[in-house]
């Protein structure tokens, strides 16, 4: 019975608001070829890429290109430094965010609150190229801010971008720098929602600030919290090509050559388009299966998940 | 009342704990505006104090060479132009298209709703990556044209999370019923009811659209070849990432020109950000708007 009334609930519906079904094909349409026609073009990974076969023609060779890619001695300098850059990345933008919303909180001037969190926020507006080319103009060997600082206080220069070592750390703290205001707004919001007759209890029973913020603030940005981070780790494979590709030269590549610059390089700059979607498709996987453990312990511990 | 009793109360324990998280703040204040502040005083330093590192914290004798020299330059005009124009034209087609995914699937009648937010929402977790699509815009003969960088990232799918969680909150199912038995179609209750109403989301799409577009450079990067279609992000990449700025300063002296080089890439960081940081003061809010209705979703 459920079947058929749902049937005729959907003619139904179909005749009354054709107009909605009608205005929801362009978007469709748009999903179909420029989401889901790529990942139909994933076979390529199998394949080895003609291109006056096409795809669809071309000739299948199974897991070569994986073979290949998993016994190139390149490998493993590409998954350790996407980890490594991920997981530096997720210590520090993850948790100083909700710091800066807890301080924040704590402001009672509504004018100092206000300025702080105009100004953190502005950076999230500036682009990546924008953003590299402020960090290579601070770090410049001759110019830059970063050297003549450590000169006047009878330093060497540095060439901060041309020292691996450095890659990552610059990568992270610069991303802080414009992330975390835009990151705390949320927290944020969420404290603004915390009960006051919470804060007027813990008065009356004599809590300290930091004990209010341990047992009061930070209970209630959990879910927000536990969101966040499935979201984050979720994504610790999905590393931003962008600021990487711009930031990276030949000095610092050893540290700074992560999967997603390897694609571009390997795919597009030499075309070999097969073995760079075999690359990819390594690392969509990777990261699908992330997101979902992530999310299933995140169920387990908090109750909180994001399906 | 309760501020004035708190005082009273205030230990000495806490009240070194605001003290440490006011000096907390104010330094962050300062490392966050330091840098931007630096940049703009740079801009309009002299080439000659720029390049010598004397700027501080203010300009040094004060020019506007820089500025002078990017608006006679060709190059960057047209990257200009390109980014006003990506910008406008890609901020229409998104929202637009953003509307009519979110309002549908906003309503209860439509069949199948879930299902079809499933299918978006998946997107978002697997892409082909970059290699497949690739090959998509090629095969859609999109290399190489505006359309590239209008078309295949044209919906992105946070906002549709957004625009539909404000249409299923805002726009009561009621109304539409009403309107209907008023003979009222589907799309011009749309047009007439809807839109009209949702002025606060449709800023926030507007407004997120269009920073984000102006600041893009990836889907240039791999789509365009042709440097007359370029937007300003490339031409600033080309300029202050790579360091050519020889076919903006040629016809200078080698001394002069150096300087100018490095004057002019503050100026140019000055000119992409400004359209963007001059509203900011005013849109911070719609932005916030957006990130917290996507939360309550996300």
């Amino acid at each position: 019975m459920e079947a058929s009334t749902r049937r005729i609930g959907a003619v139904k519906s179909f005749k009354k608001h054709w107009q909605l079904y009608l205005i929801l094909i362009p978007p469709m349409v748009f999903f179909a070829i420029f989401k889901y026609y790529p990942m139909a073009n994933m076979v390529l990974a199998f394949k080895d890429y003609n291109v006056t076969k096409g795809i669809w023609g071309s000739e299948w060779v199974g897991f070569k290109h994986f073979e290949l890619f998993f016994n190139n001695p390149v490998f493993w300098d590409l998954l350790s430094n996407t980890l490594m850059l991920s997981l530096y990345l997720l210590a520090v933008v993850f948790p100083l965010p909700i710091i800066l919303a807890l301080m924040l909180n704590e402001v009672r001037s509504r004018k100092f609150k206000k300025l702080v969190q105009m100004v953190t926020f502005a950076p999230y507006f500036i682009s990546t190229v924008v953003m590299v080319s402020i960090i290579m103009l601070f770090l410049s060997p001759r110019l830059g801010f970063a050297n003549i600082l450590l000169n006047s206080l009878g330093f060497d220069s540095v060439n901060f971008l041309g020292e691996p070592s450095m890659f990552r750390s610059i990568y992270v703290w610069t991303d802080l720098w414009q992330m975390a205001g835009y990151s705390s707004v949320i927290y944020l919001a969420a404290l603004a929602g915390v009960d006051p007759s919470l804060y007027e209890a813990a008065k009356v029973d004599g809590a300290s600030r930091l004990q209010k913020i341990r047992n009061i603030d930070l209970p209630s940005i959990m879910p927000t919290l536990v969101v966040i981070l499935i979201l984050t780790v979720g994504n610790v494979m999905a590393l931003s090509f962008e600021k990487v590709y711009l930031l990276q030269n030949d000095l610092n590549r050893v540290s700074s050559e992560v999967i997603a610059t390897y694609v571009y390089k390997v795919g597009l700059l030499n075309a070999n388009y097969s073995f760079a979607t075999a690359v990819g498709m390594f690392n969509s996987v990777i990261n699908l299966i992330l997101l979902v453990m992530v999310n299933g312990l995140a169920k387990r511990i908090s109750k909180n998940s994001i399906w | 009342m309760a501020s004035a009793s708190r005082a009273i109360k205030e230990s000495k324990g806490d009240r070194i704990v605001m003290a440490v998280i006011y000096a907390i703040l104010s330094i962050v204040l300062i490392v966050v505006l330091y840098p931007l502040l630096f940049v703009v005083s740079s801009s309009i330093s002299s080439p000659a104090a720029v390049s010598s590192g004397q700027v501080w914290l203010w300009p040094v004798d004060i020019s506007f060479k820089g500025y002078e020299t990017l608006f006679k330059t060709p190059l960057v005009l047209r990257g200009y132009g390109n980014s006003l124009l990506y910008t406008a034209a890609g901020t229409f087609v998104s929202v637009m298209l953003t509307v009519m995914v979110a309002y549908p699937l906003s309503r209860k009648t439509i069949f199948g709703r879930n299902a079809i937010m499933m299918i978006i929402t998946f997107t978002m977790v697997f892409s082909g990556g970059l290699i497949p699509t690739y090959m998509v815009v090629r095969e859609m003969g999109l290399i190489d044209t505006r359309w590239a960088l209008i078309i295949p990232n044209a919906i992105w799918v946070w906002q549709v999370i957004i625009a539909r969680s404000f249409f299923h909150s805002s726009i009561p199912e009621e109304l539409m019923e009403a309107a209907e038995i008023d003979g009222c179609s589907d799309i011009r209750f749309i047009w007439s009811i809807v839109l009209p109403l949702s002025k606060p989301v449709l800023a926030v799409l507007v407004l997120m659209y269009a920073v984000g577009q102006w600041n893009a450079y990836f889907d240039a990067l791999i789509y365009l070849k042709d440097a007359k279609l370029f937007p300003l992000q490339l031409v600033l990449r080309s300029i202050i990432i790579q360091n050519n700025s020889s076919n903006i300063t040629d016809a200078l002296k080698q001394v002069e020109r150096q300087q100018l080089a490095e004057l002019l890439k503050y100026s140019l960081i000055v000119i992409a950000t400004l359209p963007v940081l001059v509203i900011y003061p005013f849109v911070q809010r719609h932005f916030v708007q957006g990130l917290l209705v996507g939360s309550v979703k996300g």
